[in-house]
């Protein structure tokens, strides 16, 4: 099957979209690239940047609205943009095969597993449905899901976000494909999910010699799963070439930004007295207990995070302290004084000096409310500005979260996502509050832009003394930030203390799970990782 | 499921009883009586109270109300009113006339109904689905009678095809049974499409767009296997629902459709006895009428859970 052509050639790649007020916006702009038969290719950009655009030319698709205006996608020597609809539908699920970011609504409930996995298999008459089933079985051991004899009976709904996202890559290997475009699957898991994922996925490709593209907006990732990375901003290639060197020497501006992201380190400050102290407090929503006997401290002017997988009960416990789930057992002590479990029964004063901000600014802003209205609304309930004086209350808080003073007039529909947040955190500030409750506020963001609301939050910090319990699953922020951590599992504190004494060794082994599973931006880190499980037991794995 | 299903029934119990409240104790507040009615201004204020005594209308309201479902317990409907005869049998053929019309009209309805919104979703934002979408409507927005008396001076009276009334007998053959259907079942389809339409077309149109009819295309599957296999088994529930639910609303215009064609059945004598004030036989169908309404409903929810792997396969 290995033609003398490489697998994918891609030339002069031009995409246009029909904006829905009839204009035309520009999403891939003169793209070349080629890959060859076995080689991985990851695709690097923020939100944006036209990666998944580029992603799904390599399977002739386009979206909705939006058509190529000129260049050639060729796999194996053939142009699909030419190929019309057979071609198409020939060579997708048998030549190139897609894995979505989001398994779970990428599989259709209706069906088990296996029924879809085998799908392509053989509807296209590839396989006979017995072979098709022992090749599944197959490979959802390759990729270490749990009884593969049985997995597949499953219906979406009865498996977890990271086996769904291993059975949507064994569904895309099952009918044997030269290439899988792999679209951002693990952006939705936690990272001791997402590195099981990710362990699995490029062993088996490794083993059936698949080539792949690799979307992602996580360059240390990308950097253990590709031999070559193209770099991709507002629709332009920013640079490419072999991943060693796109690493260690970036030719672009860019690029070198995105690398020196992740560097923030947050220096030691001296000790604080306590501002929000925690004493046995346990949470729950009806008879499910979320939060049992948790103690913690925040100090004055300091930061502590709160990290931890998806259900280990840190989201809860920003709500019990801003009283929106008032706590069952225990007790809130606030600068001294008893802090009432519901935030109705609070007073004013109380209210004000805890604010809280929140992960998806897109659904924390009122969407037809104006900058200034969303604002000025703490202004006016808890300092009582109106007018004119409102209105320059306004105006300095944009400035100090760094966004110009004439975006009081806009709605947030106008705004990029790092101006949502950082509007966001202008309306936490408005209240003069004490303590801000930050739930993971930059997972939502783009590297670069998260790092900049990560730099605002440690200079407000240092200006303004306010204290931030920062609740984040990413240790890159913690590092920027926190003074103090507490790593939280399954609604209980597993370690807490100065962040220097939990983030260095001794660790305890959850914490060194966690911390473990973030991925370096240094080659072969994974494979160090690999490495370092074939001697470990497999028990001791985070599941 | 088993546990859904008692809890459904249950409930189903519960609304029937209701409406037999209600529509006993409205039938109570109804001005005017059936004696005076039927024996006429000149009746001697002694014979219409000897006839109401007869017919037992004198006793306390509850306890006539403890008797009437005593009596439904046992299957019995009561006594006419105007000429004291069982309900029972007088609504037995009334109600298989009845069951033949709605049948009829179900079953042309329901396939017409689920085609054309499926071949709307399909060419959709094209010329088809939109001339689907204006007549489905124009035909919600125009009542039963207006079509009725359309298709009477179109079909009845100008080209003379069918007749304008329907009175069937018993034990008519198909084939003089046939052409008097013709007019009643088409202004109830026409009628009960719209909606079925408009709903089938919406949720064919809501999984089309899901993540996962996009992955079966990029794995390659043509469109009509991608439409049968991944599209139908998951608008399956909604569409049954929604057609039950209209199903229920062709009782409604049944009533209309009845009376406007003299057809004999339920509807046609339950507007007779209104205007004769013989309350036990409105009281009768419109129990009847309740308890299909609830129990097509009850179906609806049923098959919305029997549908759904979710609810049939816990995690």
């Amino acid at each position: 099957m290995n033609g003398s052509a490489p697998l994918l050639e891609i030339s002069g790649l031009h995409v246009e979209a029909v904006l829905p007020n009839g204009g035309i916006a520009t999403i891939l702009e003169d793209i070349s690239l080629t890959l060859g038969w076995g080689e991985v290719m990851g695709l690097i950009g923020e939100s944006g940047a036209g990666k998944s655009t580029l992603g799904l030319t390599a399977l002739g698709a386009v979206r909705g609205g939006a058509y190529v205006r000129s260049g050639e996608v060729k796999l194996d020597g053939v142009d699909l943009l030419k190929g019309g609809p057979a071609l198409l539908r020939d060579i997708r699920g048998r030549r190139v095969a897609y894995v979505a970011q989001s398994a779970a609504s990428a599989f259709n409930p209706a069906f088990r597993l296996i029924d879809q996995v085998i799908e392509t298999s053989v509807q296209r008459r590839l396989m006979s449905r017995s072979e098709a089933r022992r090749r599944a079985i197959e490979l959802f051991a390759r990729l270490e899901l749990p009884s593969p004899e049985t997995f597949g009976e499953k219906f979406p709904h009865q498996a977890s976000g990271g086996q769904l996202q291993r059975a949507m890559t064994a569904m895309a290997m099952c009918a044997r494909p030269d290439l899988i475009v792999f679209d951002e699957p693990t952006t939705a898991l936690d990272v001791t999910t997402q590195i099981e994922v990710i362990l699995a996925v490029r062993q088996a490709i490794r083993e059936e010699g698949m080539a792949g593209l690799y979307i992602s907006h996580d360059l240390a990732l990308v950097a253990q799963m590709a031999d070559a990375i193209l770099v991709l901003r507002h629709g332009k290639m920013v640079e490419s070439g072999p991943t060693a060197q796109v690493i260690e020497a970036p030719a672009a501006d860019y690029t070198r930004r995105l690398i020196a992201a992740r560097s923030l380190r947050h220096a030691p400050q001296p000790e604080r007295p306590p501002l929000l102290e925690l004493k046995g407090i346990a949470a729950g929503y009806g008879n499910v207990s979320i939060i049992e006997n948790l103690d913690l401290v925040v100090p004055e002017g300091r930061t502590l995070a709160v990290v931890g997988e998806s259900g280990s009960g840190k989201s809860t416990l920003g709500k019990v302290i801003c009283g929106l789930l008032p706590h069952r057992a225990g007790r809130l002590a606030f600068a001294g004084r008893t802090l009432e479990p519901d935030m109705h029964r609070r007073p004013l004063d109380d209210l004000r000096a805890i604010q809280m901000v929140h992960q998806n600014p897109d659904l924390a802003l009122n969407p037809r409310q104006r900058v200034d209205e969303i604002i000025g609304a703490p202004l006016t309930r808890f300092q009582g500005l109106r007018g004119a004086a409102r209105d320059a209350a306004v105006a300095s808080l944009l400035e100090q979260v760094e966004l110009k003073p004439e975006l009081a007039e806009r709605r947030p529909g106008a705004l990029s996502g790092g101006q949502k947040q950082r509007v966001c955190i202008a309306r936490a500030l408005a209240a003069r509050p004490r303590l801000i409750v930050c739930d993971e506020v930059t997972s939502a963001l783009d590297p670069l832009v998260a790092d900049g609301v990560l730099k605002l939050l440690a200079r407000l910090q240092a200006e303004e003394g306010v204290s931030y319990l920062f609740i984040t699953h990413d240790f890159g922020a913690v590092e920027a930030l926190a003074d103090h951590v507490a790593v939280m599992r399954h609604g209980a504190l597993v370690a807490a203390g100065p962040a220097r004494q939990v983030l260095s060794p001794p660790y305890h082994p959850y914490t060194e799970a966690l911390i473990r599973a973030v991925p370096e931006l240094r080659l072969g880190w994974l494979d160090g990782v690999i490495a370092a499980r074939a001697t470990q037991t497999p028990d001791r794995r985070p599941t | 499921m088993a546990s859904i299903l008692a809890k459904r029934l249950a409930m189903g119990i519960v609304l029937v009883l209701l409406a037999s409240a209600l529509l006993f104790f409205a039938g109570e507040l109804l001005p005017g009586d059936f004696a005076t009615k039927l024996l006429g201004s000149s009746a001697t204020p002694e014979a219409v109270e000897a006839l109401r005594r007869a017919r037992g209308v004198d006793a306390p309201a509850l306890t006539r109300y403890l008797d009437w479902l005593a009596g439904l317990m046992r299957g019995d409907l009561g006594t006419s009113l105007t000429n004291g005869r069982e309900i029972g049998p007088l609504i037995a053929t009334r109600l298989k006339n009845t069951l033949v019309l709605a049948g009829a009209a179900a079953l042309i309805a329901v396939p017409l109904a689920v085609g054309l919104g499926t071949l709307a979703a399909i060419f959709r934002d094209r010329l088809f689905d939109r001339v689907i979408l204006v007549l489905s409507m124009v035909t919600v927005a125009t009542p039963e009678f207006f079509f009725a008396y359309m298709a009477i001076a179109v079909f009845a009276v100008n080209l003379h095809w069918v007749p304008s009334i329907s009175i069937v007998t018993a034990g008519m053959s198909f084939e003089r049974l046939w052409p008097l259907l013709v007019l009643p079942v088409m202004t109830l389809v026409i009628t009960s499409c719209a909606h079925m339409i408009r709903m089938t077309r919406a949720s064919i149109v809501s999984v089309m767009d899901s993540d996962y009819v996009g992955t079966a295309l990029l794995k390659g599957l043509p469109e009509w296997q991608v439409v049968v296999r991944h599209v139908l088994p998951n608008v399956m529930s909604p569409i049954a629902a929604v057609v039950v639910l209209n199903l229920a609303d062709l009782v409604v215009g049944l009533i209309i459709v009845e009376t406007i064609f003299a057809y004999p059945g339920m509807g046609q004598l339950m507007v007779d006895s209104v205007s004769k004030q013989d309350i036990t036989v409105v009281q009768a169908c419109g129990l009847i009428f309740a308890a299909t309404y609830i129990l097509l409903n009850m179906i609806a929810d049923l098959l919305a859970i029997a549908l759904n792997p979710r609810l049939r396969y816990a995690r």
